[in-house]
């Protein structure tokens, strides 16, 4: 597995370690599809701080997990995207349209907590 | 200087056709699985910073050089990358040609739209690589192959 995932509580935490292939980041994608159901999470967090290059297939696969993830009944939040990685994202046009961000490990922790007191109804992320 | 022109097959230009000054050819990266593309989006990122990018280019370029290596992939299955640095009047940049002998692509003025695509992704890549970099060419004959040529300069 090239991308660790921990369990932290109602959580799964993927962090990216180094540069992902595009067998990775399906491997990652279906682990996550699949231990979130396995461990009854309530929430997903991919940290892509080490991400240095953010391309249409990785971008697409992230939009993925977000969207199964999301059918299984979990919310997901990306964090850690870096600056010069958005800058290239949004030349590229690629959005993230309906993937909820937050800007570190943190964040994202505070942004599924917060969910969970909602209900998850009022913010998922802003589709 | 003749300049070779293909018999048939189309080419797509933006910007003024890049004029063929000294380009100096480092590194050459076969593509035939998707940890080539790896490499070679790494090797590009070690090129560009030896010709002095900043961050923020490094990491476009290497999306650049992403794009285009997927894109041989996913319709030639095999093809190549070089990877060049350029000089052109005290000015300096990084040239990226993307060859393989697929199919070729039967309209290049629509693979440049976003949004088209035939393999089913988001058909950002040609038109997104063309964002990315300064100039851009595109040489396609059916049954032959594509080469895409993309250049970046520094400042």
């Amino acid at each position: 597995m090239a991308v660790p995932i921990l369990k932290q509580g109602p959580y799964l935490i993927a962090s990216v370690q180094s540069a992902l292939t595009d067998a990775d980041l399906l491997e990652l994608r279906n682990a996550l599809v699949e231990k979130v159901g396995r461990f009854r999470s309530r929430g997903v967090i991919v940290d892509v701080t080490a991400l240095d290059v953010m391309d249409s297939f990785a971008s697409r696969t992230l939009r993925d997990i977000a969207h199964m993830i999301r059918l299984r009944g979990a919310e997901t939040v990306i964090v850690g995207i870096q600056p010069e990685v958005a800058f290239t994202m949004v030349q590229l046009g690629l959005t993230l349209e309906g993937v909820a961000t937050a800007l570190d490990l943190e964040e994202g922790l505070a942004y599924l907590d917060g969910e969970a007191k909602s209900g998850g109804e009022t913010r998922s992320g802003g589709a | 200087m003749k300049k070779k022109r293909p018999r048939s097959g189309s080419t797509a230009r933006s910007r003024p056709a890049p004029i063929p000054d000294q380009v100096r050819v480092e590194k050459q990266v076969a593509i035939r699985s998707d940890h080539d593309i790896v490499t070679a989006r790494q090797e590009g990122r070690l090129l560009a910073k030896q010709v002095g990018f900043s961050d923020t280019h490094l990491t476009l370029i290497a999306t650049a050089i992403s794009e285009l290596a997927r894109n041989i992939l996913l319709y030639a299955r095999e093809g190549s990358l070089t990877l060049g640095i350029v000089q052109d009047n005290g000015r300096s940049g990084i040239t990226v040609i993307a060859s393989d002998r697929g199919p070729g692509i039967p309209d290049v003025a629509r693979a440049l739209e976003v949004g088209y695509s035939t393999s089913g992704s988001l058909g950002l890549g040609l038109p997104g690589v063309r964002r990315l970099m300064d100039e851009f060419e595109i040489e396609s004959r059916i049954g032959r192959g594509t080469r895409v040529t993309a250049r970046k300069w520094r400042g």
